[in-house]
């Protein structure tokens, strides 16, 4: 992994950019809010990436008797405190889709249209 | 050298770049949700290669799962079919590329992906990684113990806000269909569901009787 060097975050960058460009440059509604989703997921796998640890594993204790020959050598875990967080961040960021939705859902029935450019000429 | 679960890794990171692209491409929102989707599948198999088992089914139950669900349910209320954008992409992307190139010239002091001695590992990390199973039990997921106790705090924040947010949607969408505004003869006529139509145009006929017709200047409005 090591090997990769930043290729991981660059990665995540340009994803990340891809939602910011969802976002800004497109007018309807529900597509911006799968932007902000595609968003949000690479800010995810931005602090997931964070966590990986070369030759780690997923941090879940394992017994020394299971672990077996190898219990010599201290087993190395990735780091958990990422992956706690980002469970923490996909629920608010669902609990925050259903609420942008629910919006749009009301958009729609007080102006006929979900896309920006009409609702702006309509409340005018 | 290469090592497969490198391998691994940026073939799934092209294909959710792939994917991303194909959701701003389509003007089809249902073909866009569903790439939202497998992104959000394709995005927790990279977890898996990055060891953050808890994180990726929950974000195919969630991401790929819920979240789905509840797009294709707005679909079906507010329609299908994206219009074609009016203003031309050149703005956007130069934002975009902007902000982009800072984001990665930040990225040139951070320490290479995957090293042990990052300074993220060197913390808390291994205090919760030896000494979980002594302080909160005899749980093997370590990120379970720091989810419900060393870190239980955020949760419960977590909990307000999923409840504030399901407060708002229930204030929003419990009421029932709200009154309609429709734009006649240059005014706003607030339409209560329900109304048939031949009502609303003897309604109008009746209002556009009293009132003056609107000059020009008044007619351009709106």
């Amino acid at each position: 992994m090591i090997a990769l060097g930043l290729f991981n975050y660059w990665a995540v960058i340009v994803l990340m950019m891809v939602g910011f460009y969802t976002l800004i440059a497109r007018g309807n509604l529900v597509k911006k809010l799968i932007g902000l989703n595609i968003f949000q997921t690479s800010v995810i796998l931005m602090y997931v990436s964070f966590g990986k640890v070369e030759g780690g594993t997923a941090p879940i204790l394992i017994e020394a008797a299971e672990h077996g020959a190898e219990a010599a050598e201290p087993i190395l875990y990735s780091n958990p405190i990422p992956h706690v967080l980002m469970l923490t961040a996909i629920v608010v960021g669902v609990a925050t889709l259903a609420l942008g939705l629910s919006l749009v859902v009301r958009i729609k029935e007080a102006f006929g249209t979900v896309e920006e450019d009409e609702i702006q000429s309509a409340s005018l | 050298m290469i090592s497969p679960t490198e391998v691994v890794d940026i073939v799934l990171l092209i294909l959710l770049a792939v994917t991303g692209v194909a959701v701003i491409r389509t003007r089809n929102l249902f073909a866009a949700v569903m790439l939202a989707g497998i992104y959000s599948l394709v995005s927790a198999g990279l977890f898996v290669v990055m060891d953050a088992v808890d994180v990726a089914f929950t974000e195919a139950a969630v991401g790929a799962g819920i979240s789905t669900v509840l797009m294709l349910g707005t679909l079906a209320l507010v329609g299908y079919q994206e219009h074609e954008p009016r203003h031309t992409p050149l703005l956007p992307l130069f934002v975009v590329v902007l902000t982009g190139g800072i984001l990665v010239y930040g990225t040139t002091d951070m320490p290479p992906f995957g090293h042990p001695e990052n300074p993220a590992h060197q913390h808390v990390a291994p205090h919760y990684l030896e000494e979980s199973e002594h302080e909160v039990g005899h749980i093997p997921n370590v990120v379970t113990s720091v989810l419900a106790s060393y870190r239980g705090y955020d949760t419960m924040g977590e909990t307000a806000v999923v409840f504030t947010a399901m407060v708002g949607v229930l204030l929003l969408l419990s009421r029932g269909p709200l009154p309609r505004r429709v734009h006649h003869n240059g005014r706003w006529i607030t339409v209560r569901p329900g109304t048939t139509r031949e009502e609303l145009e003897a309604r109008m006929l009746a209002e556009s009787g009293d009132e003056p017709e609107p000059v020009d200047g008044e007619g351009a409005r709106g």
